[in-house]
């Protein structure tokens, strides 16, 4: 026999004004199964869930139902009340008469009416409601990073700090991504390798950190607490184990000419090789398209002269399967390619260069040593045009947004451009300058009034290359309302800040949303803007959305913090709505484990005593089952039911309707 | 922007206009939480509409739309996430395709289909849901009461 109590909250005056609460509580009182009803002036106050609690013992109900807000807001509140009290959280429900009802409805016996029918509703859900728990998973603590840049790199030292173990997964050759390849970091021009170095090798060399370098995500299948993994381990060709990376393999490599990608183009490396001095690990690989051995047959140079004998021509890639508790997503971002703008010269230009072979012209290390020299005949440019918003806020390339950090990596080129070409001239065309974040509006007009650059607010309509080698760039100055034509010695656009090409392709893998540029999604704009809406996948850095250094820091921090929290306790409590298949009836049809958006049904054979299968039938994997209850709507036999949501409860649901209806 | 009948839906064996009972089945994820927007914004609608609160549209036996014309309800709506934001990924897709087989058999035992509403209404569309509520409130008060005995049956 059902003993239900139902209390009705005023909520002070939002309910109360348009519901006339004495009526619903004695109407209430009234129903079935109905034994204690009250109304109260706050019921989410203090004294208003010890008023809950107080009946629970003293009427020993065996099920509640709060009229009031939206479950949404109190329900946690008051199942946390009736846990307190000894009564399975899950024996209570609430009525949604504030949101769905007072704050919607102006007539009072209207609304009056209509409260009383989604009590009537409730009352009549909740006697048939189970006593459930919540179902325990296990929680493996290691966090896989996919991702070696500055935000990977930062969950990943996170998180390892924390005392967890981490896996970290980078697809080329060294950690460090794009921060790894800039000369100087904006606003305080702080170089880039003496800050990022350091970190790098903390992560190598820290005792809680895997690192798999020219590795990439394979499959992920699983869960929260517990995904697998594969992970493909790509053929380096260089036993890491036996290399001490100490050159001689790459001094000796004959394929010389191969236009090195760390640089972006400006300088050349060969086909054995480290992307950068400062590589973690500090090892070589083969890239095996342009290796003479591994295209033609013959070469071999690097093995020949290998003191460690550490180069396998036949190393093939090879999947390694993990498992972890939690992924961090910090997979970065690429530069747009410009070359869809015919009138800046479509990428045919060698003087035309986008703003990493910029900072790689400007870096120390890089391949002219920290001098700008213009790449088609290395001579020092005396003038030099940026172009900013290239590609971005165009709507026609699909790229309606702001990519964020040119505005401020712009000013700094012109600034280290003035830095080092003492007689020179930068030129910068603007849309808006968006320098929004500590210290970067200062350092935008430093760059303007202690460095001279000129900037010049409006577009240009074309690049081209007179004979003399000389850029004629020609644009309007939108302020004054007068064309504009520059002859100069080098370009610089800022290309729109883009997904990885391979984003898509990735977030599928791991049933991560996306938006239509490709960047993923976070689970809520503003108050869950480092989760996915995939339980325990988190996200971190420009993957996202553009970010500069210190925000892509910033949520790695926070994806970290996310991810111990979720290591902090051994096991993990969650809903115990799930759908529960009633053996006896199942007749195997497979409806439901087609239907399965989880994969969580499976076959499950009983078998007798002599080990025959004499029947199969469906199973729901507890742990993979997310409630959503579509099997049971194509369930033919109707043998599968959803906790919390049966056919009897909706059933029952739908009949305290039509008590009153008609 | 108010209440669009006046007399209680309980008071029909009085005189006056008649005012169609709605059930309408909603996912927790998108519609549940726009109805709440609605709230939260204090738009005004019909008083006619009895939510259901299931956790996924793809929950929707078509029994269940069944049951509740049954129950007494003069029209059904039934609204979950829009396409791709569904929060188990797919039922929605699956509510979809059930919708638009169920509708034309609806419709060959003579139940008129203006009786059957189905919508995408997210958490964000307080608006769109009381519009919603609203406008089918209005097409199924022109539909007149639901005869469960002889659906096929029209007001004359």
């Amino acid at each position: 026999m059902s003993r239900v109590g139902v209390f009705i909250c005023h909520c002070g005056e939002n309910i109360a004004r348009t519901v006339d609460v004495v009526a619903v509580a004695a109407a209430a009182a009234r129903m079935p199964g109905v034994v204690h009803s009250v109304e109260y002036k706050y019921m989410c106050s203090d004294p208003g869930q010890q008023l809950v609690k107080n009946a629970i013992a003293e009427h020993k109900l065996t099920g509640v139902v709060v009229a009031a807000c939206s479950p949404r807001m109190h329900e946690s509140t008051f199942r946390r009340a009736a846990a307190e009290a000894g009564l399975n959280p899950y024996l209570l429900e609430m009525s949604n008469v504030r949101e769905h009802c007072s704050w919607v409805h102006e007539d009072k016996a209207l609304a009056t009416e209509k409260a009383v029918d989604l009590v009537r509703v409730m009352v009549e859900k909740v006697r048939r409601n189970r006593a459930l728990k919540p179902i325990s998973i296990s929680v493996e603590p290691t966090a896989l990073v996919v991702g070696g840049g500055i935000a990977g790199i930062q969950a990943a030292l996170d998180i390892a700090n924390g005392g967890k173990k981490v896996i970290l997964v980078e697809r080329e050759l060294s950690i460090g991504g794009h921060m790894a390849r800039l000369s100087e970091t904006f606003p305080t021009l702080d170089c880039s390798q003496c800050i990022m170095t350091p970190r790098m090798v903390e992560v190598a060399s820290h005792p809680n950190i895997t690192l798999m370098t020219w590795s990439e995500v394979e499959s992920v299948s699983g869960f929260l607490g517990n995904f697998d993994v594969t992970i493909r381990r790509k053929a380096r060709y260089v036993d890491l184990a036996k290399c001490t990376g100490c050159g001689e393999c790459w001094n000796k490599c004959p394929a010389k000419k191969i236009p090195s990608e760390f640089d972006a183009g400006i300088g050349n490396r060969t086909a054995i090789y480290v992307p950068s001095p400062q590589a973690v690990p500090n090892k070589p690989g083969i890239d095996a398209k342009n290796c003479i051995m591994l295209t033609k047959g013959k070469c071999g140079a690097c093995a020949k002269v290998c003191p460690r004998q550490a180069i396998d021509f036949k190393d093939v890639d090879k999947f390694e399967t993990v498992k972890v508790g939690a992924i961090v997503l910090a997979t970065g971002f690429e530069l747009w390619d410009h070359s869809a703008y015919g009138e800046y010269g479509a990428g045919r230009l060698k003087d035309v260069i986008d703003g990493f072979a910029f900072e790689r012209l400007a870096s120390a290390s890089g391949p002219t040593s920290g001098q700008i020299l213009r790449p088609s005949d290395h001579t020092e440019p005396k003038t030099v045009v940026f172009i900013q918003c290239c590609g971005s806020r165009d709507t026609k390339m699909g790229m309606p947004y702001c990519s964020k950090i040119c505005c401020m990596y712009t000013a700094k080129h012109a600034m280290l451009y003035a830095h080092k070409v003492h007689d020179g001239q930068a030129v910068v065309f603007y849309m808006d300058i968006r320098a929004a974040g500590k210290g970067y509006d200062e350092f935008v007009r430093r760059a303007i009034e202690a460095d001279g650059a000129r900037y010049v607010r409006g577009r240009i309509s074309r690049v081209y290359r007179r004979a003399d080698g000389k850029l004629i760039v020609r644009g309007a100055d939108t302020l004054a309302g007068t064309p504009v034509t520059i002859e100069a010695d080098m370009v610089v656009l800022a290309d729109a800040v883009v997904a990885r090409k391979d984003s898509r392709a990735l977030a599928q893998k791991l049933g991560v949303s996306y938006d239509a540029y490709g960047f993923f999604s976070e689970a809520h704009p503003k108050l869950r803007p480092v989760e996915t809406a995939v339980a325990g996948v988190y996200l971190a850095g420009a993957c996202q959305a553009p970010k500069d250094i210190p925000d892509a820091v910033s949520q790695a921090s926070a994806s970290a913090s996310k991810v111990l929290a979720l290591f902090s306790k051994p096991k993990l409590d969650r809903e115990p709505i799930i759908a529960r298949v009633n053996r006896n009836n199942c007749d195997h049809c497979r409806a439901c484990i087609n239907t399965c958006p989880y994969k969580a049904i499976s076959d499950l054979e009983i078998k007798d005593r002599n080990g025959k299968v004499v029947r199969v039938v469906a199973d729901v994997n507890e742990g993979l089952c997310q409630g959503c209850g579509t099997c049971v709507a194509v369930c033919r036999s109707r043998s599968i039911d959803l906790d919390g949501f049966t056919d009897e409860q909706v059933f029952a649901e739908l009949a305290a309707l039509e008590s009153q209806t008609k | 922007m108010t209440d669009t009948h006046t007399k209680p839906a309980s008071s029909q064996g009085t005189q006056g206009p008649f005012e169609p009972t709605l059930v309408a089945f909603v996912c927790n994820w998108c519609t549940y939480a726009g109805a709440d927007l609605a709230g939260t914004s204090r738009l005004k609608y019909a008083a006619n509409i009895r939510i259901i609160k299931l956790p996924c549209t793809g929950r929707i036996d078509p029994l269940l739309v069944l049951k509740a014309f049954e129950s007494g309800a003069d029209g059904v709506l039934v609204s979950g996430c829009h396409p791709g934001d569904c929060h188990y990924t797919s039922g929605n897709f699956h509510a979809r395709r059930r919708w638009a087989i169920f509708h034309r058999l609806l419709e060959l035992t003579g139940i008129d289909s203006s009786r059957l509403h189905f919508s995408w209404v997210s958490a964000a569309e307080g608006q769109k849901f009381a519009d919603l509520v609203n406008d089918v409130v209005a097409k199924v008060r022109q539909a007149g009461p639901f005869d469960a005995v002889n659906p096929a049956r029209r007001r004359s």
